[in-house]
Parts: C-alpha cells; sequence; structure tokens
C-alpha cells in the first residue's frame, strides 16, 4: 500500500479499514491477548531458572533449602571463589579453553584448505573426497563411539589435550567442509584469476585474496563450531577420563552428579552460572552474528 | 604452475583428509565388522560370531525398553517443539499491530528472540545440571513456585515417578530446542513476500486461515529441516537422561528413561561389551537412515516457488 491510499481508507466507513486491521478485527480480542501472554510466559520459562541460578549462587545452603524464592540477606561472593578454587572449575575452564581454541583454529585452518581444493580445483578423486565429507554427517556419533575409544588408545591419547583437540577438529570438519565448500563456489572467480596473471602462487591466491573474501562464511562455521565444541559432552566422556583434564561441561556434570545431593549446594549454583555466563555475555553482544551464523547451516 | 597446483593441492587436502580418515571413517567402517564379534577389549579375544549379537539384541528387554523410550521422544518433542517455536514465531513477524499497511511483528520481537535463543547456547550438560535443581523435591524451582501459587498438591518428586520421569526429561528437550527453531522460523517468515499476505487480509482471511493456507506452505522447506534435527536429537537425549535422572549411570526410575545412547554407552564403557555395545551402535544407525528416508518421504509436498 502506498501512503496515497492511506487519506481514503481513513476517511471512508469503519468496514473499509487498511488491510491489516481486518483480520484482528474478525478476531476475538481474547485470543490476542492470550497469544500476548503466551510470548511473556515463554519468555518467563527461559528465563526464571537462569535467573534463579544466578540468585541461588549467592545464597547460603540453608537459604537455599529454606525457601527457593526468597532474596539472599547478604551476597554471598564466597560461594563462586569455593567454585573456583575447591571444584576444580577454573581448571575445568581452562582445560575447556585449551581444547576448544586449538581445536578451533586447527579445524577453521584445515577445514576452509579443503572447502577451497574442493570448490575451486578440479582433480582426480575430489568429489569422492567431497562426498566422504559430507556423508560423514549423516552417521550418528554413538556408531563410532567404541572404536574410536580404541583408536585414541593405541595412539596413548586418552586423556589428553592432543587427543581430545584431534578428535573435536576431525568431527568437526564434515560441516565445516560442507558449509565453506558451498560459500567458496559462491565467490567470484575473476579476483583469483587476476592474482594469478599478476604472478601469485596457489597459497598466496588462496590466504590473500580468498580467505579474506570468505571472511562472512568464515565467521558464521567459526561461531557454529565454537558453540558445538565448548558444549561438547559425550566426547569427553568417552576419551577423557582423566579428572585433571576434564572440560567444562563434563567436570560441571560430574560434580553434579557424585556430590550434588551430599555437599555444598550454593556452590554448584555458582558453578552453573560461571559454566552460563561467559556464553550468554558473548552472545549478548554479538546477538545477531550468532543467531545468523547458528541457523545458516539450516536455511542452506 | 601445475607442479605449484598439485603441491598446493596435497597441502591443503592431505592433512585433513588424513585425520579425517584416522578418528571418523575408520572407526565408522571398524564398528560394522566389531559388530559381528564377541569382542570385550582384551586383543586376543576377538571372535567372528556373525550376526549374534543382533540376535541377543533382539531378545534383549532393556533395548527394546530404550527403542521404545526414543520412540516417544520421537513422537513428542519434534510436534511440540515445532509448534510452540511456529506460534511463538509467527507471533513475533507476523501479528503486530503495526498500523500502516505493513504486516509486522509485535513491540519488543527483537528482545523476545534474544531472550528465546538463551538456552541454544547452554551445554546440555549444564542445562541437565541446571533442571536436576528446578526439579528437586524439597528446594526446587518447580515445586517451589506451585507452592508459592497455592498449588502446593501438585508438587511432586518429579524424577523419582516412573510415569512422570520422562515427560519431565521431554519437557527439558523441548525448552531448550523452541528458542532455535523460533529464530530459524523467524529467518524463514521473513523471505514471505509481505504483499501475498497483505492480499489475504485484504481478501477477508482471518489470521488462522492465512497462517494455515500460506504461511506454513510456504515455510514447509524449513519445517521438514527441523523435523530431521528434532528427530536426531531424539534418537539421543543420552546427556540429558546420563545427568538429570537418577539410577547408578541415569535411566532411572526402573528404567523409565532409558534411552538408546545411554543403553549403548553402558554396556561398551561401564561392562565392557565391546562387540554388543558395536551391534547395538549399527541398530541405530539403520533406525536413523530408516527415520530420515521415511521423513522425507511424508512429508514431502510440492515446492512453492516464489
Amino acid at each position: 500500500m502506498t501512503l496515497t491510499q492511506q487519506p481514503v481508507a481513513r476517511a471512508s466507513a469503519p468496514g473499509m479499514a487498511s488491510p491489516p486491521q481486518l483480520p484482528r478485527r474478525r478476531l476475538p480480542g481474547l485470543f490476542n491477548a492470550f497469544s500476548h501472554a503466551f510470548l511473556v510466559v515463554w519468555a518467563a520459562l527461559v528465563v526464571l531458572p537462569l535467573l534463579w541460578a544466578v540468585v541461588s549462587s549467592f545464597k547460603t545452603d540453608a537459604e537455599i533449602f529454606d525457601s527457593p524464592w526468597r532474596l539472599p540477606a547478604t551476597p554471598r561472593w564466597e560461594n563462586w571463589a569455593r567454585a573456583w578454587n575447591q571444584a576444580d572449575l577454573g581448571q575445568f575452564f581452562l582445560n575447556s579453553v585449551i581444547v576448544v581454541g586449538c581445536a578451533l583454529v586447527l579445524t577453521m585452518l584445515l577445514g576452509s584448505m579443503l572447502a577451497y581444493a574442493l570448490a575451486r580445483y578440479d582433480f582426480p578423486g575430489s568429489r569422492v573426497v567431497y562426498y566422504l565429507f559430507v556423508g560423514g554427517m549423516a552417521f550418528p556419533v554413538f556408531l563410532a563411539l567404541v572404536p574410536l575409544f580404541f583408536v585414541v588408545d593405541q595412539l596413548g591419547m586418552i586423556g589428553t589435550y592432543q587427543g581430545l583437540i584431534l578428535v573435536y577438529t576431525a568431527y568437526a570438519l564434515p560441516f565445516t567442509v560442507f558449509f565453506l565448500t558451498g560459500f567458496f563456489r559462491s565467490l567470484p572467480n575473476e579476483i583469483a584469476e587476476a592474482a594469478f596473471i599478476d604472478g601469485a602462487s596457489h597459497e598466496v591466491a588462496f590466504f590473500r585474496v580468498m580467505l579474506p573474501m570468505a571472511k562472512p562464511g568464515l565467521i558464521s562455521v567459526a561461531i557454529f563450531n565454537f558453540l558445538g565444541l565448548w558444549n561438547q559432552y559425550l566426547l569427553p566422556v568417552v576419551l577423557n577420563p582423566n579428572p585433571d583434564r576434564q572440560v567444562l561441561a563434563q567436570g560441571l556434570a560430574a560434580l553434579a552428579v557424585n556430590q550434588g545431593y551430599r555437599s555444598d549446594w550454593s556452590a554448584m549454583f555458582a558453578g552453573v552460572v560461571i559454566a552460563m555466563l561467559p556464553v550468554l555475555v558473548v552472545y549478548v553482544v554479538f546477538q545477531r552474528h550468532i543467531q545468523a551464523g547458528l541457523t545458516a547451516g539450516a536455511i542452506r | 604452475m601445475r607442479h605449484g597446483k598439485y603441491r598446493f593441492l596435497a597441502w591443503s587436502v592431505l592433512p585433513g583428509l588424513a585425520l579425517y580418515a584416522v578418528f571418523v571413517i575408520s572407526p565408522y567402517a571398524q564398528a560394522f565388522y566389531l559388530a559381528l564379534t564377541d569382542w570385550r577389549g582384551v586383543s586376543a579375544r576377538q571372535k567372528f560370531i556373525g550376526l549374534d549379537n543382533f540376535a541377543r539384541l533382539a531378545g534383549d528387554s532393556l533395548f527394546w525398553t530404550a527403542l521404545r523410550h526414543n520412540a516417544v521422544m520421537l513422537l513428542v518433542v519434534p510436534l511440540a517443539t515445532i509448534g510452540i517455536a511456529l506460534f511463538l514465531a509467527s507471533m513475533l513477524n507476523l501479528a503486530g499491530r503495526g498500523g500502516r499497511a505493513a504486516i509486522q511483528g509485535v513491540r519488543g520481537a527483537k528482545f523476545y528472540k534474544i531472550v528465546y535463543f538463551f538456552p541454544q547456547l547452554l551445554a546440555v550438560s549444564i542445562v541437565a545440571v541446571l533442571w536436576q535443581f528446578v526439579y528437586t523435591p524439597n528446594s526446587g524451582l518447580l515445586n517451589g513456585a506451585l507452592n508459592a501459587v497455592g498449588l502446593g498438591s501438585l508438587t511432586r518428586p518429579w524424577l523419582a515417578v516412573p510415569s512422570l520421569a520422562l515427560p519431565a526429561v521431554m519437557t527439558v528437550m523441548v525448552w531448550g530446542s523452541v528458542g532455535f527453531y523460533v529464530v530459524l522460523f523467524s529467518a524463514a517468515m521473513q523471505s514471505i513476500p509481505r504483499d501475498v499476505l497483505e492480499a489475504a487480509a485484504m481478501d477477508g482471511a482471518n489470521r488462522f486461515v492465512t497462517f494455515r493456507r500460506i504461511t506454513l506452505p510456504l515455510l514447509w522447506d524449513t519445517v521438514q529441516v527441523a523435523y530431521v534435527y528434532l528427530g536426531i536429537l531424539a534418537m539421543d537425549g543420552f546427556a540429558l537422561v546420563q545427568i538429570l535422572t537418577v539410577g547408578l549411570n541415569g535411566g532411572g526410575p526402573d528404567n523409565a528413561t532409558e534411552v538408546l545412547g545411554l543403553t549403548l554407552w553402558r554396556n561398551a564403557f561401564v561392562y565392557g561389551r565391546f562387540g554388543y555395545a558395536s551391534a547395538m551402535g549399527v541398530a541405530m544407525f539403520f533406525l536413523t537412515l530408516a527415520l530420515a528416508a521415511l521423513t522425507l518421504r511424508f512429508t514431502r509436498r510440492e515446492r512453492i516457488e516464489y
């Protein structure tokens, strides 16, 4: 509708109101109110457990048992210190940063090189390689679990950083290669051609020309991989029995399962908040990128 | 130049491919062989026993219990998640009183989208720990809330009652998934041409009719993708069940929340029955495959171009 039509609609009889008002008019107002209430209710359902964990992390155990709703008399920061130091969450956090950081760099490096080679070069077996990676997305990880444990075991890498890093990278590659191959194919060819004419080698053309052009795709897939790897549970549970090397998601769960009922509730809450907070803060700051990055794979 | 091309290709393809072959392809291939052996982890004793593991699987009542629970989750979780997400997304994107001629979302739609997405960012294991607190009988959030609004008679030890434990687990799954699909469906709804919706409104179609006849058909591809993703989620459930539910390694009470992934993991890494666990993995693989094929077959519609 254009603006010039607006006064006409307004001047005419009520039955001729502008189109968007029409369906609302026919619906009972009750439904509208209910719908809006449901938006608020779902937001509350999402936020309340999180907020409650934050509040509880400042309470004493007695206050937690006394009433789940009341605010703490005084905020107990020492819960956080206890979780960080005595419950080893600091160590778990560090392990997560090391493992996920290295795996992410390795995945992006290997994945983008593979994807570029598959998208831009025709070589014997290139289609086979591509379908090997894409096919890998169709298999449930549970199928590989038992043999994977023994592969890692034979390499002497059970419970080590390098073992987890290599396995994380290997399992992140299929989606990364699939996504980035499509992305590199969609980039124009002329600029790389121009670089070759100017005497650039294949390496220079890739790192100096194509990789910077692929930045939006790289960011999307990096965000996707970061969250996937940071939140990984199954692989570390199987491959990483060493308590000193546990990652955050795994260590926190082990704490909750082993001693949640017996001991320190307030520190457990603090631990949950410590584990949630960094990701949520990063998300609120970069939310547009992150939503786009996470849904990009599904929409394509 | 030609020489340089193959050198470049070699070092850009081979490292990634080698890593992938060692840690992904070879385990998948080995699993199919191990499933036919009685291997228990001691490398000397690895006898080929044909399909015996699968025969045993057919008579394993725990396996069937787990399969039934995954089937229930497969029916309930995607339907509930997609239903809630579609409703929220259409409210956020198409239901606003925009005035003028535009069909748009309600006020604060952006804020809601940010908030709804929160659970997607949390590790499943952390969600599980959090909800263990929520379900705790005496000091938990859920019973506390029921008491606070005068519904104290409804309080239950949610995870300790066999008939309630699986619904409790599925609730957490839906809670954790809806936000992602709200955002996904929102993106798809934004790409529906406005004039189609406005034309329908002009013709007097109410909001339900518009949704059923226009919005949903145009979103069908995305809904299909969502169904497959949620199906994969419902076939898993391992982390949630292992951490959240009662019992030695989760799955309780009375195996009321046992799922396939948990049965497999326990057989392999608690009992050391590696051959048998591999057979379960193979069974899971074919189930997933059949499921994906069925989903794509039965949700196929004519693609609408616009």
